[in-house]
């Protein structure tokens, strides 16, 4: 672009706009002159143009004042200026929402779309949709199917664009209209083809069948628009998304053919399609990163911006099908457009040798300044998957991300570099005291209290079992004198677990926490309270149970069950036993890999899935009597997913109980199903006391209906149990196309596959972040050992995957990750049992032709330990 | 991957803007709810503008969002659609908007003749993309609809050459008058 500033600037700066100071009362008192006969279309169109002005500046209207203007502006139609109508129709949509009773606009807008002058048509179509409700819909419905199907282009175009901006409000009518857009779709017009397709897939996107034809029928008929071209190709992909077939299906050939196409945004589209697929086989890929790969040397930016995007993307899970790129990645890495050239160099990070990678990393210092936030993140998340692929880069990269750490960013950046370090820790245990290090200095001038509290339970967590962990004392101590209470506040926990863990530091601590009772927040001084009177009873087993491993409760669970429990008074202490559990353990959640912007998921703390059930459940009357839910399954398919009826289970577990949800969906349009019942049949001495049914299934609309199981009271031992089950229900036909269902139906039964109960429906899993000292506080009164051999075992990370599977528990201390080239791992797993027993397991494993285990348990009961070592025999 | 398979939509295009050089709005559409407060909205632009005015390259990723972009002397041009759009889909509708109004403003594209054709740009803009939707992306059909008539823009504001325009069609004009009265008995 050539910036020219050859003009001559008599009139400088904001002088010479005609709008500036614009006074919204003035405008509104000015256009008093559309009552004036006669009409003075030019004056006239000024003051509209000024009023949409306003309202584009942002200007707030009132209703008064907005519905004034609009009556003032419905006299302007009795002039036939062109322009002046188009700016009334303008106006009237941008006053559609502020203003009362648009809707008496109606007869004229409905007779300019029907008139004889084409220019006007369109444009009126567009404004009487924007005003018009369902019931009126019905009375304009006539002249939108004309419209549809009109041969002008654009009246056309604008009958259909309206039509799908009016599918969310009244999709009964506007379905009606499928024929018309079905005759429009083989418009020649391009527009008009792209927004039939459009409209039509809207209109029948749930029925996969009918999505299926009109792909078939338009990959075959060709289309002339590449913006349809581009749907079509969307469509597909989606569809074979769904129904995941293989990437031999037609679907993907079309896509494929698409390739080919004379219009770079289809082939785009087309090659963005394929590398977006998931499961997709480097030669599926090969065609797509070839022509990607022209892309890089477009002289557009745009396009080298989105091939070098999408190249980004196809090297983080199959970095040997970009190598090919390198070449053409490399020239784009002094690209002018700093956003491609980081893409360009974060790419090469993925795809090249380990020789590579200092000459990029210094290339990119050079001009990460420049870059914006998004970027830099990106940039991150490229080191971060690099350090887990070279690891003995490790150094080189702590340096740069320290160096980043220094300069300035927004948060998002400062949060990926600090999970980037902590995840770098993690994996190499002799990262930890430089990366440590990095942390403690950036501490020192943070601005983000949830990162520094994040660090500081760091630091608590790995400090105190480096081999100087005095040197951290004073970073924790910093932060208890100089910053806000959320950091102080986590600044006294980090140093309670120094003083939990070494002897020779706790007279230190001890004093350092007396300080902190003196502090000027609740908050801080409840804690200092709290861990010194803990500290000073110098007992390993409530360091371990107050100080290491907190609560594992769910935090919504605790606050409701409180809250009941100030409702109903009683002598009994509140039982910390009776709050559900915390289903994900909060160090769980992997950062995933997600390039580029994600900046704008939602932060607020979500309610778990088990809080969510633990509600749905609590509303059934029948199930109000059996206390807190204890743990919730993954759903379990009893179906195929391609059958008449899509049935799936949860297992919710309670104390003594257990609920079967049955989520089902019936996929038959003509069918609608009735007083649904999943019947089920034990086999052991389980006991069905109870169906509560689903009244009504109608078609895709998911229904669930529940079975009471009581759990065998004599026999604690009979943890796993297989149900056959069959669903009953009553079945009454209907129309596929209104729903009406017949008056009488007919009961009918449908088998499902069988549904099985194990150990680990009794388990919730827990993280206990010190396992060693849960494992003393346990104590070895329960203990009992055993030895298996695990002969169709052939790797250590296989038999570790089955256990933690089988048992359903928490593996402690990522002891879940198997190191290389060992022939012996020792796993410890963590769980709570149903009837809040802490179990914890501790399986030493060798590998020597087969896998052989020795599980030692230890619980708070005793059958608990049988239940388990029973299990695993 | 992040994104999931795109749900197939014709809604394409979240915001057209156009800012002057001092980074103030001279016209914003927004057609969804990303940034539903006038106050979100200027922060936005304004962060739009810090990051793009002093580079010439014509796209960008911000907050999120895929921008296009294209400066003529003191107006920058902007359409923004999702991070997972096709860019090139964007880049349609930003072309299709500059080339209408180069033809519009008689290439005459700065703020001032902008500012004084502001009832154009909001039809044209209103015949591209209609609620996200890419209405029309050929410029011609764009001007043909927008239909801005000449006549009623007073002979003295109309420029020479727009006069010898017309001249050859009153010189017809008075040739057939001609015919049709020599034509008559």
């Amino acid at each position: 672009m050539i910036k020219k500033f050859d003009k001559k600037d008599e009139e400088s700066g904001s002088g010479s706009n005609p709008f500036q100071h614009l006074e919204k009362s003035a405008v509104l008192q000015e256009a008093r002159i559309f009552n004036e006969t006669p009409i003075n279309p030019r004056r006239c169109l000024h003051i509209l143009t000024k009023i949409i002005y306003l309202l584009n500046q942002g200007e707030h209207f009132g209703t008064m004042e907005a519905t004034e203007a609009f009556f003032a502006m419905t006299r302007l139609f009795q002039s036939n200026d062109q322009t002046l109508r188009r700016m009334c129709y303008l106006t009237i949509k941008e006053l559609a929402n502020l203003s009362e009773d648009v809707i008496i606009v109606t007869s004229s807008l409905t007779k300019d779309m029907t008139g004889k002058e084409d220019v006007y048509r369109g444009p009126a179509i567009r404004a009487l949709c924007r005003i018009t409700d369902t019931t009126m819909l019905q009375a304009i419905e006539r002249y939108m199917k004309q419209a549809i199907v009109d041969k002008v282009p654009s009246v056309s175009s604008s009958a259909l664009v309206s039509s799908l901006h009016m599918v969310k409000m009244s999709y009964d009518v506007v379905k009606r209209w499928v024929n018309e857009a079905q005759e429009a779709a083989s418009s020649d017009n391009v527009m008009v083809q792209y927004h039939a397709l459009g409209l039509l897939y809207h209109l029948r996107k749930n029925d996969r069948l009918a999505v299926t034809k009109m792909l078939n029928k338009f990959t075959k008929s060709g289309l002339k628009s590449p913006f349809a071209y581009c749907m079509l190709i969307r469509i597909a992909s989606k569809l074979l998304d769904e129904t995941e077939g293989g990437h031999d299906s037609p679907l993907f050939d079309f896509i494929e053919s698409c390739l080919r196409n004379k219009n770079e945004m289809v082939v785009y589209e087309a090659a963005s399609a394929i590398v977006h697929m998931p499961n997709c086989t480097a030669r599926e890929l090969a065609p797509a990163v070839s022509v990607l790969q022209l892309f890089c040397s477009s002289p557009k930016a745009a396009l080298r911006y989105a091939a070098v995007r999408t190249l980004n993307k196809v090297a983080m899970k199959h970095p040997s099908a970009v190598t090919a790129c390198n070449l053409d990645l490399e020239n784009l890495i002094t690209d002018s457009n700093r956003s491609i050239a980081t893409l360009a160099i974060t790419t090469l990070l993925k795809t090249g040798s380990e020789s590579s990678v200092d000459r990029l990393m210094k290339q990119i210092s050079s001009f990460v300044s420049e870059i914006s936030d998004e970027f830099k993140v990106v940039v991150v998340q490229a080191i971060s998957a690099l350090c887990q692929k070279y690891p003995r880069k490790h150094s080189v990269m702590m340096n740069f991300l320290s160096n980043m750490l220094r300069d300035d960013g927004g948060f998002d950046y400062k949060r990926a570099i600090v999970d980037c370090i902590i995840s770098i820790i993690e994996e190499n245990p002799d990262s930890k005291e430089t990366g440590l290090a990095h942390l403690c200095e950036f501490i020192e001038d943070c601005e983000h209290t949830v990162l520094a509290t994040k660090i500081l339970h760091l630091l608590g967590k790995e400090g105190p079992r480096t081999p100087q962990p005095s040197k951290y004392i004073r970073f924790i101590f910093n932060r208890v004198v100089l910053e806000s209470e959320a950091v102080r506040a986590a600044a006294v926990s980090a140093l309670a677990k120094f003083g939990a863990q070494n002897d020779d530091l706790l007279p230190s601590v001890l004093v350092l926490m007396q300080r902190c009772m003196m502090d000027s927040d609740d908050e801080v001084r409840d804690r200092a309270t709290f861990y010194m009177n803990v500290l000073q009873q110098k007992q390993k087993a409530l360091n371990a149970a107050y100080i290491f491993n907190g609560l594992s409760v769910s935090i919504p669970g605790l606050e409701k069950s409180l809250h009941q429990y100030t409702l109903e008074p009683s002598e009994k202490p509140f039982d910390m036993k009776s709050v559900p559990l915390a289903t994900a353990p909060l160090s769980e959640q992997k950062m995933e890999m997600a390039p580029v912007a994600t900046s704008k998921l939602p932060e607020k703390l979500a309610p778990s899935r088990q809080d969510i059930y633990q509600e749905q459940l609590a509303s059934i009357p029948e199930f109000q009597s059996l206390g807190p839910l204890f743990k919730s399954s993954d759903p379990v398919q009893l179906t195929e997913a391609e059958t008449e009826y899509v049935v799936r289970c949860i297992k919710h577990t309670f104390s003594k109980h257990m609920v079967f949800q049955f989520d089902c969906t019936n996929t038959l349009n003509d069918q609608l199903l009735q007083k649904v019942v999943v019947q089920m049949e034990p086999s052991e001495s389980y006991e069905v006391l109870h169906y509560v049914p689903a009244a009504n299934l109608p078609y895709s609309q998911p229904g669930s209906c529940y079975t009471l199981v009581r759990l065998p009271d004599d026999d604690p031992t009979a943890v796993s149990c297989t149900f056959s089950c069959t669903m009953k229900y009553l079945v009454r036909d209907c129309d596929p196309n209104t729903g009406e269902p017949d008056d009488d139906g007919y009961d009918d039964e449908y088998v499902l596959e069988d549904l099985e109960v194990t150990v680990a429906d009794h388990i919730q899993k827990v993280l206990k972040p010190n396992f060693g000292a849960a494992w003393e506080e346990v104590g070895e009164d329960n203990e009992k050992e055993e030895t298996f051999a695990l002969a169709s075992v052939r790797t250590l990370e296989e038999a570790v995957g089955n256990i933690i599977s089988f048992l359903g528990m928490q593996p402690c201390e990522r002891s879940d990750k198997v190191p290389e080239n060992k022939n012996s791992h020792v796993l410890f797993l963590a769980g709570v049992f149903r009837g809040a027993h802490d179990v914890l397991v501790r399986a030493r494993l060798a590998l020597a032709d087969g896998v052989t285990m020795q599980v030692t348990v230890r619980s708070s009961d005793e059958t608990v330990v049988d239940i388990i070592l029973a299990s695993v025999g | 991957m992040d994104s999931p398979i795109l749900e197939p939509s014709l809604y394409t295009v979240k915001a057209v803007l156009i800012l002057d050089n001092d980074g103030d709005r001279l016209y914003a559409k927004y057609y969804d709810d990303t940034y539903p407060t006038v106050k979100e909205q200027k922060a936005f632009e304004k962060n739009i503008f810090n990051k793009t005015h002093r580079t010439d390259s014509e796209i960008a990723l911000l907050e999120g969002l895929t921008v296009v972009y294209k400066s003529n002397i003191d107006l920058f041009f902007y359409v923004i659609g999702s991070s997972h759009e096709n860019e090139l889909m964007l880049m349609a509708v930003l072309n299709c908007l500059f080339d209408s109004l180069s033809q519009m403003l008689r290439k005459n594209v700065e703020r001032r003749a902008l500012l004084e054709n502001m009832e154009g740009l909001f039809l044209a803009v209103d015949e591209i993309v209609d609620g996200g939707v890419i209405l029309e992306s050929d410029p011609q059909q764009v001007v043909h609809r927008v239909a801005l008539r000449g006549d009623d823009v007073p002979l003295t504001e109309q420029t020479v050459t727009q006069v010898r325009h017309l001249l050859p069609s009153i010189h017809s004009l008075t040739e057939k008058i001609k015919l049709v009265s020599s034509g008559a008995p």
